[in-house]
């Protein structure tokens, strides 16, 4: 550097050149500046696309995310009613909330200022406080973004026509590894435990099976289900048409849509405990002292036994009535044994037994023991005796040899018996019970046809069924309304006679109905028509006097709260109170007898 | 009475001459510091503890909000060290965008340094160039993450979003603007006579004393010693590119650590253009788990990145829970700003102390955490 530093004095002055360009700040306000597609402002919600699972509130970090009933948004089946309301003072623009929100509903825009000197006012209720956000949308949540994992683990099947050789279950169950996976996808947001009749603590066990926990999701489970592994083998899981991973997973898995497979992982949390011993040691429940009040139920199907078990816990002398020779009802003599193995049954109704509840097999109410005599001998009767008796079908001809019903086959393999059934066999009906009765009849070697009044996507029967139906080999022939069976020389039906049908609205909006096309006459051969049309109870064992006291109205004893009947003494549950013809209502409503009876009884709730 | 010439003076911890909210208690004489004390806890915000009771995934949206000029390299170790501990792959071209944001975040915070260090020395007009400039890389950045300043960008298994349709080109664009704007800040700035008079000799750091101090960074270059992260323990794809580490400025000066940032602005432009240029397709992000179940397996690991100020680690701890047990940083201003600063600050002018502290790279969120 010289004394005189011409350089460093006058290159320095080039900075005025800078007067003769045009600025690079933008007048804003008088310039609109618009923020770019990614930008991460204010939040939208589409609200009838949010199902308000809370999973963008239990994310965010800073708690400006709380969930609010907002007028207009009522709950519903698999929609808690809830929206998510923003503290924008809170924020800190993370967009971790679009990115777990589960159906895409949420989304950040491109709206970024707002100024006012009022704290509460910077609470926005995304979508009702700025409806304009729909059109600014920016940074908006994808399938492929997502945090969500929308795939489900899959279950391994026997395949196909290895099943028909054997009773072997079927569905194999989760490893360890996989039932770990499974539970860690879930966001515990609970709109399953809303429509599971039972309310089971779906989130609760699925986050300990996820955390590694068996024995304290199985302890979580017995809080209220004393029939895990039944609902783990064979519910209905209405939970799993609702769980928030569905609202993205219909194209990958059109039937389970991905949700996830709560009724696998508590199967899988029941097969940790093999034995009735290790249930009753992991589960340890706590058995009250007698309180001397005496309760009989009526069928040891799933809702007596439920209610039995409860009972039994809070120190009643519970004793169970059972016609036959073992526990269980329609699970035991319905519901075939490559869906759930009688292993798995026993082990459940051993652990009852061991734990107090008493049950008098073989006993018949009304032949065996008095109804009257129950009655007046106890401090409340819970009714749970379930529809074991088939409708006929009332076709020309039904009464016929081989013509016999699907509870009733059902109930004679169930039990060990045989029933030979031939090898061509034609289930009329398109219910589960149908379906049973034609995987059964498959089991035994026939050629199995299912003829159903309507179409196939109409079929009451569970979707899983009818594709294990279909990948076993029995024909489905939909739209075939059965007329006539017509006999051999044997005496025995020798063909089903049936018209094609057409399905016609007949009303704006009313479900369409089969419509039979004229001269489209049709004749099977068979060796054993199997009848699945329907069930209904049999009530003969009450008293006519005691019927009028108990109201039964077509075909359905007439309950209130608490499962409680006319008579304050009597409960009742299960398929005689419940159209729904499942498992996990008939647990549900043994449980609610249980709240009934220990209210009225011990005065307490 | 006893005469004493000494002064007590509290600089800070609002001083806008300071680099944040921190304070120097000076003692003087005259102009002349003999003594000086740094003084912290005006910023802490408790960030680490924060992180304890956050799960894995909740924590990356703090951690950039250590270092408001440069938040990326903070996101970058973290989801690094949580990838090492669970064994997580992550894509290729992650890697490279991840490069990317930090070399662009490396940008913008030198074009607040060229604002800084001037400035703290009254020179204004470089700082309004600058900070003008810095915008267009933030115009990027709001492209590419959603956001200017925190990008919460780049995250464990790899980064948010892929780049958006001719990103790269915008990219391109910005750098070859820079690189001519790098003239322009030669002449105003660096050729200019008052600011080499401010600069040379002043602050100059023993060679010694900043090898067993830990000191790193420019200040450490800035002695003539070679030491890059990026040269000495490669992360992400730095192994794949090519460029260079001064080591030709030797004098430990101001003026030295200026050109040392100097020299890797360019540096930085050309990795940045390597990056576009080599960056293969594929998948930006290998999927984690739901977040609220995420579990990182029990271990620890520590991880190191290059920010501009030099080098900067973090050490993190899982329990094998759903929540990490420990994010700890330890970032260059630790030692800057401690026992470089109050080294350095001695014999100096009381009107060079914010100079000084420009030329460091105090950073007091990255003090207290």
């Amino acid at each position: 550097m010289s004394f005189f530093n011409i350089k460093g004095t006058v290159n320095p002055l080039t900075a005025l050149a800078q007067f003769a360009k045009k600025p690079h700040t933008l007048r804003f306000p008088e310039v609109e500046v618009e923020a770019k597609d990614r930008y991460r402002g204010v939040h939208y919600n589409d609200l009838q696309a949010c199902i308000g699972c809370g999973n963008c509130s239990t994310i965010c970090m800073n708690e400006a995310i709380d969930m609010i009933n907002i007028a207009g948004i009522d709950s519903s089946k698999g929609d808690t009613g809830l929206r998510p309301r923003v503290d924008n003072g809170r924020c800190c623009w993370c967009a971790l909330c679009v990115e777990v929100c589960p159906t895409g509903s949420l989304s950040l825009t491109k709206d970024y200022i707002y100024v006012t000197e009022d704290a509460d006012a910077f609470l926005w209720t995304p979508g009702v406080d700025n409806p304009e956000g729909v059109n600014l949308k920016s940074f908006v949540s994808s399938k492929e973004h997502s945090l969500n994992v929308y795939g489900r683990v899959p279950m391994k099947e026997l395949v196909g026509m290895e099943r028909v050789k054997s009773f072997a279950e079927v569905v194999l169950g989760y490893e360890e590894a996989e039932a770990r996976l499974e539970a860690s996808r879930c966001i515990s947001c609970g709109i399953c435990t809303e429509v599971c009749p039972e309310h089971m603590h779906i989130p609760e066990y699925i986050n300990a099976i996820a955390a590694g926990k068996d024995e304290d999701a199985l302890r979580i489970i017995y809080d209220n289900n004393p029939f895990p592994e039944m609902c783990g083998k064979v519910c209905t899981r209405r939970c799993e048409e609702v769980c928030a991973m569905t609202h993205r997973g219909v194209e990958d898995d059109p039937h389970d849509k991905g949700a996830i497979a709560i009724r696998w992982l508590k199967r899988y949390v029941t097969e940790t405990a093999p034995t009735a011993e290790r249930i009753k040691e992991i589960v340890n429940p706590e058995i009250s002292e007698s309180n001397g009040f005496k309760v009989s139920i009526i069928g040891a199907g799933p809702s007596g036994l439920t209610a039995g078990y409860y009972l039994a816990l809070r120190g009643f002398d519970v004793t169970i009535y059972e016609a036959l020779n073992k526990a269980g009802g329609m699970t035991m003599w319905g519901i075939p044994k490559y869906r759930f193995p009688m292993d798995s049954l026993d082990k459940q109704v051993e652990y009852m037994e061991s734990i107090g509840v008493k049950i008098k097999y073989n006993t018949r109410v009304g032949v065996d023991i008095q109804f009257d005599d129950i009655y007046s001998n106890s401090d409340a009767v819970f009714l749970g005796i379930g529809y074991q008796k088939a409708w006929t079908l009332g076709i020309d001809g039904d009464d016929m040899p081989g013509v016999i019903a699907a509870v009733d086959y059902l109930r004679e393999i169930n039990g060990g018996g045989t029933l030979d059934v031939g090898n061509k066999v034609v289930v009329i009906g398109g219910g589960n019970v149908a379906i049973d009765g034609a995987r059964v009849s498959a089991r035994h070697g026939a050629d199995v046809t299912i003829l159903y009044r309507r179409r196939v996507q109409d079929m009451p029967a569970d979707w899983e069924e009818i594709e294990g139906a279909e990948h076993e080999g029995i024909t489905i022939v939909p739209q075939g309304i059965p007329v006539k069976f017509i006999a051999g020389d044997d005496g025995k039906v020798k063909y089903v006679r049936y018209l094609k049908a057409e399905m016609k609205v007949e009303k704006e909006g009313a479900r369409p109905s089969p419509v039979a096309i004229e001269g489209s006459e049709t004749d099977i051969e068979v060796t054993t028509v199997i009848g699945a049309i329907g069930q209904e109870a049999d009530y003969s064992f009450i008293p006519e006097s005691f019927k009028d006291k108990i109201e039964i109205n077509r075909g359905r004893i007439i309950t209130y709260e608490y499962n409680q009947t006319k008579d304050p003494k009597v409960f009742a549950g299960g398929d005689t109170v419940n159209k729904t013809a499942d498992a996990i209502s008939a647990i549900a409503d043994g449980f609610q007898a249980v709240k009934g009876i220990v209210k009225m009884l011990l005065k307490e709730e | 009475m006893k005469q004493d010439r000494s002064t007590t003076l509290y600089l800070g911890p609002q001083h806008p001459g300071i680099t944040g909210n921190m304070m120097i208690k000076l003692q003087l004489e005259g102009d002349t510091i003999v003594k000086a004390t740094t003084h912290v806890g005006y910023l802490h915000r408790g960030f680490e503890k924060l992180i304890e009771r956050r799960n894995w995934l909740q924590s990356f949206t703090i951690l950039c909000r250590m270092c408001v000029p440069e938040p990326d390299p903070n996101e970058e170790n973290y989801a690094r060290a949580v990838e090492q501990i669970e064994g997580r792959e992550v894509p290729e071209r992650a890697k490279y965008i991840r490069v990317l944001v930090l070399e662009l975040a490396r940008l913008a915070s030198l074009l607040l340094w060229y604002a800084g260090q001037p400035g703290s020395a009254g020179l204004y007009t470089m700082g309004q160039w600058s900070v003008g400039d810095r915008n267009y890389i933030l115009d990027l950045f709001e492209e590419l993450t959603g956001g200017r300043i925190y990008h919460m960008y780049i995250w464990p298994g790899g980064v948010r979003r892929d780049l958006p349709e001719g990103f790269g080109d915008r990219v391109l664009k910005v750098m070859d603007y820079l690189e001519k704007r790098w003239k322009d800040y030669d002449r105003l700035m660096f050729d200019n006579a008052i600011f080499q008079k401010r600069a040379k000799g002043v602050g100059i750091i023993n060679p010694k004393k900043a090898r067993e101090w830990g000191v790193v960074g420019p200040p450490l270059r800035g002695c003539g010693i070679k030491s890059d992260v990026r040269i000495d323990e490669p992360y992400e794809v730095y192994d794949k590119l090519d460029f260079q580490v001064p080591d030709m400025y030797k004098d430990g000066d101001v003026w030295s650590r200026a050109l040392v940032r100097r020299f890797e602005f360019l540096q930085s432009i050309s990795i940045v253009r390597q990056v576009i240029e080599k960056m293969p397709q594929g998948p930006v992000f290998n999927k984690i788990p739901n977040p609220h179940k995420w579990v990182v397996p029990k271990g620890d690991a520590l991880v190191k990145t290059e920010t501009v100020r030099g080098e900067s680690a973090f050490y993190v701890v899982s329990d094998g829970s759903n929540k990490p047990r420990r994010v700890h940083l330890k970032g260059p201003a630790y030692i800057h700003g401690f026992t470089l600063l109050e080294d350095v600050l001695v014999g100096a002018n009381l009107a060079d102390v914010s100079f000084i502290m420009n030329s460091l790279g105090t950073c007091p969120p990255e003090m207290e955490r």
